[in-house]
C-alpha cells in the first residue's frame, strides 16, 4: 500500500498520466465528432497509424515539427473522406467500411515506411516536441504543446456543439437527419465534414505518438489505442468533458499498472498489468451501456427522400 | 449527392462490379510499386507467379489458405447475423492454446487416450475455447446491448496477453532452450499431408467440408434461417418467433468454435507448437475474405485462396524485386473498399441533385 | 396581393415503373385553405414533397410568389415561404423544442448562437397564432398534440407565409383537430395560404376552401367545398360510386377466448396500467385511441413479444404462452402494426416470410431440417388465396407493394394449413394503414370472414370510421387505461373523442 503512496505522490507519476492521456483525447473527441452526426468511425485506429507516419516523415525530411502535426492532421482529413464517401454517399455498413480503412492505411503506412527505409538496423529518429518549461506549471510544464492543444480542444468543442449553429446542425443530424434536411441543411454536407475534422483530430493523435512521446516511428505503435477510443467515446455519453474525464481515468490506470510493475510487485506477470487498461475498457463499457443515450441516429444510413 | 436505386441490375453487373473493382486496386496498387521503383509489370507477374505459377506455389498457397478459409467462414456466419465479431484472432489464439493444452507431448494432459479419441478432444477444446470467447461479447449484445465491435477487438489484446503469459510459464516447452514457445503437440495428433513434398494438410479438406457444412445450414436448416432474419431483420424475426438470445448464442458457439478450430487445426497441420507470432492477422484477414465472398460460405474458399495467393505472392515477390510484402495488404484491404462500392453502385445510382 | 401565390404547372415525377404524379397544374390562391383530397397511394404526399424540395419533378415548373422555385431544394423552398409540416414528425426526441425549432435559421458559419433573441421570437410567434409551447422542454418528453405544435412552429418561425400539413388529424382527438381548425383560421387571418392533406372527407368540407381531388397521380377534380358533396369527393378519389360503409353487426358471440384481467405492463413510454378486458368468439372488438396510449403495448402483449408486470392473461383458460411460436401453434394470428419494420424480413423471399411462423412445426420442418417442397407449396397456396402480387414466391419481400405486403402478412396471420384449426383469436393492430380503398376494403372482409368463423377478433386502430364500423364492441386507449368495452351504438363520435383525451364516460355506468 505503502508502495502505492510512493508512487501517487511522485509528481513524475502525474507527468506520466497526462502524457499517457493525450492521445487518447484528441482520439476520443475524434470519434465523438464523428458519433455525434451519427456515424461510427472504426477507421480510427488506422487513421493514428497513417498519422503517426506522415507527421513523422514529414519532420523527418525537413519539416519543422508543427508542419507534422498540420501533415498528420491532413492525413486523417483525407482519410475522413475516403470514409464519408464510403459511408454517407454510398451508404454502405459503417462497421465494414471503418474495418476497411484501418486495414488499408495502417497497411499503406507500414509499406510507406518499409520503401522509405529498405534496410535498417535502428529506427531513424527525429527530434521531438520539447517540454514546456516557460510555462511554470507543476506537471504542464513537463509536457509539450500538443498536450496543451488536447487540454484546449475540449472546451473548444464543447463550446462548439452546444453553442454554436453549426454545433446544433451537427448534432441535429446525429439525431434526426430528416429533421435537419426539413429545415435546409445538407446531411450529407454536415456529416461529411464531422467525419473529416473528427478524423483529423485522429491523425493529430497518431502525431503525438511519433513527435511527441516517442521520436521514432515503428510498427504495432498505436496498438489498440483507436479502439480504447471507440469504447470511451460511450463511456462519456458523447459529451467533450467527461471525455476528458474517461481519458484521464484510463491513463491513470495504465501508468499505474508501469509504475507498480518497476516498483517490483511481481505478485502478477507483467501481462497482467499490461492487461489492465483493456479490461477496463470493457468494464466500462459494460457499467455504462445500460443508460447510453445514444445520438439516435447512430449508425443508421441516411438515403434522402427516403421515409 | 444522393442515391438511387436502379430498376435492373443486369446480371453481368454483379459480375463485372467484383472484377472492375479489383482492376481498379491493381491499378492503384501499381503507383505504390512504382514507388518502391520497381517495375509495375514485373513486379505483378512474380506476385502471380509466386502464388499460383508453380506447384510449389500453389501447394503455399493452399497451406496458407486453410486458416484463412475458417477464420472467414467464422466472420461469415458471424456477419450474417450482424454480429460483428472482431475477436477472431483471439479466438484463434485461444484454440490454439487450448489444443495444446490437450495435445501436448509434454506436461500436457498426460491422459492415457487412444490418438482417435485424443485428437477429437483436443478440436473440441479449440472449438469450445473459441466459442466460449464471443459468447462473453455475444450475451453483453444481447442482454445490455454493449456494441460488440469493441468488446471483441479488446479481447483479442487480452487473448494475446494471457498465450504471452502461458507461454512464459505453464506452457512452456522446457526442451526448446528458453524460446517463448509452447510444448509441441504429440506426434500422432499431427495433420498429414495432403500433397506429399508439400506443406498442405489435410486441413484444407477440413475448410473445404466446414464451407460446405455452413453451407447447407444457411440455407436448408431452421436455425439458418433463424440467422438470415436475425441479420436482415431483428424486430420482424422475433415477431415470427425467431429465439433471438438463443439464435445469438448459437452463432457465437459457430463462429468463436470456427476461429478456435483455425487456431487448432493450425497447430496440428503447420507448426505443431504454439508461438506468439503465429497467426499474421488470420483473424482480421476473415473478416476481409467474408465480404469479398459477400458472406457466402462457398465464395469463402475463393476468396481465400485468391488473399492467400496474393499473400504468398507478396513474399517470394519481394525477395525478389524488393517491393515490401506489406503491397499485398494494401492490395486486399483496397479490393475489399472497391468490391464494395462497385456492389454498392451496380444496385443505387449516384445522383447530385 | 393578386393572382395566386402558389403556382404548380404540369409536375410528373416517376419512381421506377410508377407515375407517382401525372402533369398536374394547380393554384393555391392568397388566403385560401385548399384541400388536396385522395386515397393512399394518389400521389399527395409525393406532390407536397416535391414543392417543398424533398424531391425533384421530371417535368413541370414551380412559381411562388410570382417568382420561379428552384427545385429539389429545400432551403429554396423555406427561403420562398414555403413551410411544410410532415405526417411523421422531424424531431430531434433528445433536444429541446427550441433547438429543434431554431435549427437552420442562423447562418453556420456564426460563431455563436442567439439563444435568447430566438426564444424571445419563437414566443412572439408562439402568442400570435395562439400555439402555447415550452421553449425549454425536451421534445421527448411532450404528447403527440404538442408535437405537432413545435412541428408548425419550426413553420412559423421560419417566417412561411405558405403552409403545407399532411395529414394533420391523423394523429389528433376529434377535439384537438377541432383546436387545429382554429389555428388554420387563425394563421388564414394573419395571410397564410393552407395546403392541407387529408383523406377524411368530412373534414376536407368543414375545414377548406376549395378541394382539389387526386387519383392515381392524375389531378381529376377540383371544386369549391362549398359546391360539393362527400359523396361526390368521394366518388372523384375512387373512381366510381361508393356506398356508405356497411355494419355487418356479429350474428353470435360465444365462449371467451382470451381474458385479460387487471394487466400491467413495466414501466415505459407505451405501457398498459390494469387492463382488463374479455375476447369472445364470433365477435370484433374495437380499441379506438391515439397512437401512444398503450395499444403498442396490448398487442405486444398478445403477440408474445412483451412481458407483462402483474395482472393475468388467460388464452383458451391456460395462461398465455410466452414465445409467439408457441401463440401460433394455439390459434392466435398477429397482424403488426408495421408491416415494413416488423411485418416481414424484406431481404428474405416470399415463401420464407410465408412460412416463418410455422417453421418450428412438423409441418414445415423435421428435426430442424426445413421442408423446403411442403414450404413453398404452401406459399404458393398462400399467394394464391390472398392475391399477392408480386415476383413470385422467391422474389425478396420487400419487393412488393405495401398492399400484397400486408396480404401476405394476412394470410400468414389467417391462412392455416391441414390439420389445424382456424384461427381462435386475431390481434390486428392498424391493419389498413397506409392503404388504398381497395385493399382496405379487402382486409376488412377478411376480419369480418374470421369472426363468422368463430374466431375474436381484436382490431386497433387510429381511424374513428374503421371502428365504429366494423367493432361489435368498441373501447377506448388512454394513457395505458382502456375503459369498458361496450356496444358500438353506445358511442358517439363526440363521446369517443372525450374518451381519447381521458374522460371515462361509461365508468360509472358499468362498474367492472
Amino acid at each position: 500500500m505503502s508502495e502505492l503512496q510512493d508512487i501517487l505522490a511522485n509528481p513524475a507519476f502525474w507527468v506520466a498520466v497526462l502524457r499517457i492521456a493525450t492521445p487518447l483525447i484528441l482520439g476520443t473527441l475524434g470519434v465523438l465528432l464523428c458519433e455525434r452526426a451519427g456515424v461510427l468511425n472504426l477507421g480510427i485506429e488506422g487513421t493514428m497509424v497513417a498519422g503517426a507516419f506522415t507527421g513523422w516523415l514529414a519532420v523527418y525530411a525537413g519539416a519543422p515539427l508543427w508542419t507534422g502535426v498540420l501533415v498528420a492532421a491532413l492525413t486523417g482529413a483525407v482519410l475522413g473522406l475516403l470514409h464519408a464517401f464510403l459511408t454517407v454517399v454510398m451508404a454502405l455498413s459503417q462497421h465494414v467500411a471503418g474495418l476497411g480503412i484501418t486495414l488499408l492505411a495502417t497497411a499503406l503506412s507500414y509499406y510507406g515506411y518499409r520503401v522509405s527505409f529498405p534496410k535498417v538496423a535502428t529506427p531513424p529518429t527525429i527530434t521531438p516536441f520539447a517540454e514546456m518549461h516557460w510555462l511554470g506549471l507543476p506537471v504542464l510544464s513537463q509536457q509539450t504543446p500538443l498536450t496543451l492543444l488536447a487540454l484546449v480542444a475540449v472546451p473548444l468543442l464543447g463550446y462548439l456543439l452546444y453553442r454554436t449553429p453549426l454545433g446544433l446542425a451537427l448534432r441535429m443530424v446525429g439525431e434526426n437527419p430528416h429533421a435537419a434536411e426539413g429545415q435546409g441543411l445538407s446531411v450529407v454536407a454536415v456529416r461529411s465534414g464531422a467525419i473529416v475534422a473528427g478524423s483529423a483530430l485522429m491523425g493529430v493523435a497518431g502525431a503525438f505518438l511519433t513527435l511527441s512521446a516517442f521520436n521514432a516511428f515503428f510498427f504495432n505503435m498505436v496498438n489498440g489505442r483507436g479502439w480504447i477510443c471507440v469504447a470511451l467515446v460511450v463511456f462519456a455519453s458523447w459529451r467533450p468533458g467527461k471525455a476528458l474525464l474517461g481519458a484521464l481515468l484510463f491513463a491513470f490506470f495504465d501508468a499505474l499498472q508501469l509504475r507498480l510493475q518497476q516498483a517490483g510487485s511481481a505478485v502478477f506477470p507483467y501481462q497482467v498489468y499490461l492487461m489492465l487498461p483493456y479490461v477496463l475498457s470493457i468494464l466500462a463499457l459494460v457499467l455504462v451501456a445500460r443508460k447510453a443515450s445514444y445520438p439516435q441516429a447512430l449508425m443508421k444510413p441516411y438515403r434522402k427522400g427516403e421515409r | 449527392m444522393r442515391l438511387e436505386k436502379r430498376q435492373q441490375t443486369s446480371p453481368l453487373a454483379w459480375v463485372l462490379a467484383p472484377l472492375g473493382a479489383v482492376g481498379f486496386t491493381l491499378l492503384v496498387s501499381a503507383l505504390l510499386v512504382l514507388w518502391a521503383g520497381a517495375p509495375v509489370g514485373r513486379t505483378y507477374l512474380l506476385l502471380l507467379q509466386g502464388g499460383f505459377g508453380s506447384v510449389f506455389a500453389l501447394s503455399e498457397t493452399l497451406t496458407r489458405a486453410i486458416p484463412l478459409i475458417l477464420t472467414g467462414l467464422a466472420a461469415t456466419v458471424a456477419f450474417r447475423a450482424r454480429l460483428f465479431n472482431i475477436g477472431a484472432e483471439g479466438q484463434l489464439y485461444a484454440g490454439a492454446l487450448a489444443a495444446v493444452a490437450v495435445g501436448g507431448a509434454h506436461g500436457g494432459t498426460g491422459w492415457d487416450l487412444p490418438p482417435a479419441l485424443l485428437f477429437g478432444l483436443m478440436l473440441a477444446a479449440s472449438a469450445l475455447a473459441g466459442a466460449l470467447l464471443l459468447l462473453g461479447p455475444a450475451l453483453m449484445k444481447a442482454r445490455l446491448g454493449v456494441d460488440e465491435v469493441v468488446t471483441t477487438l479488446l479481447l483479442n489484446f487480452i487473448v494475446l496477453l494471457l498465450v504471452s503469459m502461458m507461454l512464459d510459464g505453464p506452457m512452456k516447452d522446457p526442451t526448446a532452450m528458453g524460446w517463448p514457445q509452447s510444448v509441441a503437440l504429440l506426434p500422432e495428433l499431427e495433420l498429414s499431408k495432403l500433397i506429399a513434398q508439400t506443406r498442405v494438410h489435410s486441413g484444407l479438406l477440413a475448410g473445404m467440408g466446414l464451407a460446405l457444412g455452413l453451407w447447407v445450414l444457411m440455407r436448408y436448416t431452421v436455425l439458418g434461417f433463424d440467422i438470415r432474419a436475425l441479420g436482415a431483420n431483428a424486430g420482424a424475426a422475433a415477431f415470427v418467433g425467431v429465439p433471438v438470445t438463443r439464435t445469438l448464442v448459437w452463432v457465437a458457439v459457430l463462429s468463436g468454435g470456427l476461429a478456435g478450430l483455425a487456431g487448432a487445426i493450425e497447430v496440428a497441420g503447420r507448426t505443431s507448437y504454439l508461438t506468439l507470432d503465429m497467426s499474421p492477422g488470420y483473424g482480421y484477414s476473415g473478416i476481409v475474405i467474408a465480404m469479398l465472398a459477400g458472406l457466402q460460405p462457398l465464395g469463402v474458399l475463393f476468396a481465400g485462396v485468391f488473399v492467400a495467393g496474393m499473400l504468398v505472392g507478396a513474399d517470394s515477390m519481394s525477395r525478389a524485386v524488393g517491393v515490401p510484402t506489406y503491397i499485398a495488404d494494401v492490395i486486399v484491404a483496397a479490393s475489399l473498399i472497391s468490391v464494395l462500392v462497385a456492389g454498392a453502385l451496380a444496385q443505387y445510382r449516384v445522383r447530385w441533385k | 396581393m393578386t393572382g395566386p401565390v402558389l403556382s404548380l404547372s404540369g409536375i410528373t415525377k416517376r419512381f421506377g415503373a410508377l407515375l407517382a404524379n401525372d402533369a398536374i397544374s394547380l393554384e393555391l390562391q392568397p388566403g385560401e385553405i385548399l384541400a388536396l383530397l385522395g386515397e393512399n397511394g394518389a400521389g399527395k404526399s409525393t406532390l407536397v414533397s416535391i414543392l417543398f424540395g424533398h424531391y425533384t419533378a421530371d417535368s413541370g415548373s414551380i412559381t411562388v410568389f410570382g417568382q420561379a422555385l428552384p427545385p429539389g431544394d429545400p432551403r429554396a423552398a423555406l427561403a420562398a415561404g414555403i413551410g411544410m409540416v410532415h405526417q411523421h414528425f422531424t424531431l430531434a426526441d433528445n433536444l429541446r423544442v427550441l433547438d429543434n425549432i431554431m435549427l437552420g435559421s442562423e447562418p453556420l458559419w456564426q460563431p455563436f448562437t442567439r439563444r435568447a433573441a430566438a426564444r424571445a421570437r419563437l414566443l412572439a410567434v408562439s402568442q400570435r397564432f395562439g400555439l402555447e409551447v415550452d421553449p425549454d422542454a425536451v421534445v421527448g418528453t411532450l404528447s403527440v398534440g404538442e408535437r405537432q405544435r413545435v412541428e408548425i412552429l419550426k413553420a412559423l418561425y421560419r417566417g412561411a407565409r405558405i403552409l403545407i400539413l399532411d395529414e394533420p388529424t391523423a394523429v389528433l382527438t376529434p377535439q384537438e383537430s377541432e383546436a387545429l381548425f382554429h389555428v388554420l383560421g387563425q394563421m388564414v387571418a394573419q395571410g397564410l395560404s393552407i395546403i392541407f392533406i387529408s383523406h377524411k372527407l368530412a373534414e376536407v368540407l368543414r375545414v377548406s376552401d376549395r378541394v382539389a381531388v387526386l387519383r392515381q397521380g392524375r389531378l381529376v377534380a377540383q371544386a369549391r367545398s362549398a359546391d360539393t358533396s362527400q359523396a361526390q369527393l368521394a366518388q372523384w378519389m375512387v373512381g366510381h360510386a361508393v356506398g356508405a360503409p356497411q355494419r355487418h353487426p356479429a350474428q353470435r358471440t360465444g365462449e371467451a377466448v382470451c381474458v385479460l384481467r387487471d394487466v400491467c405492463t413495466p414501466a415505459g413510454r407505451d405501457r398498459l396500467d390494469r387492463v382488463s378486458l374479455a375476447l369472445h368468439s364470433g365477435e370484433i372488438v374495437a380499441v379506438a385511441g391515439i397512437s401512444g396510449n398503450g395499444q403498442v403495448a396490448l398487442a405486444e402483449v398478445l403477440s408474445g413479444t412483451r412481458g407483462i408486470a402483474s395482472g393475468e392473461v388467460r388464452l383458451l383458460g391456460a395462461p398465455l404462452p410466452k414465445s409467439p411460436a408457441q401463440l401460433t401453434a394455439l390459434g392466435v394470428a398477429r397482424i403488426p402494426e408495421d408491416r415494413h419494420a416488423v411485418g416481414v424480413v424484406g431481404d428474405l423471399p416470399v415463401w420464407e416470410n410465408a412460412v416463418s411462423e410455422r417453421l418450428r412445426s412438423r409441418l414445415f420442418s423435421r428435426f430442424s431440417w426445413v421442408r423446403r417442397r411442403a414450404a413453398l407449396a404452401y406459399a404458393q397456396a398462400l399467394i394464391a388465396r390472398f392475391d399477392v402480387r408480386g415476383a413470385g414466391p422467391l422474389a425478396p419481400a420487400r419487393s412488393l407493394s405495401g398492399g400484397n405486403m400486408q396480404k401476405l402478412i394476412l394470410g400468414r396471420a389467417l391462412m392455416h394449413p391441414a390439420g389445424t384449426g382456424t384461427p381462435r383469436l386475431i390481434v390486428a393492430h392498424q391493419p389498413t394503414w397506409g392503404l388504398d380503398i381497395g385493399a382496405v376494403a379487402y382486409v376488412q372482409a377478411q376480419l369480418i370472414a374470421a369472426r363468422e368463423a368463430g374466431a375474436a377478433v381484436l382490431l386497433l386502430s387510429g381511424d374513428l370510421d374503421e371502428v365504429l364500423t366494423l367493432g361489435d364492441r368498441v373501447a377506448v386507449m388512454h394513457r395505458g387505461h382502456l375503459s369498458e368495452a361496450v356496444p358500438a351504438a353506445q358511442w358517439t363520435r363526440e363521446s369517443i373523442g372525450l374518451a381519447m383525451a381521458g374522460a371515462r364516460p361509461h365508468e360509472d355506468a358499468h362498474a367492472a
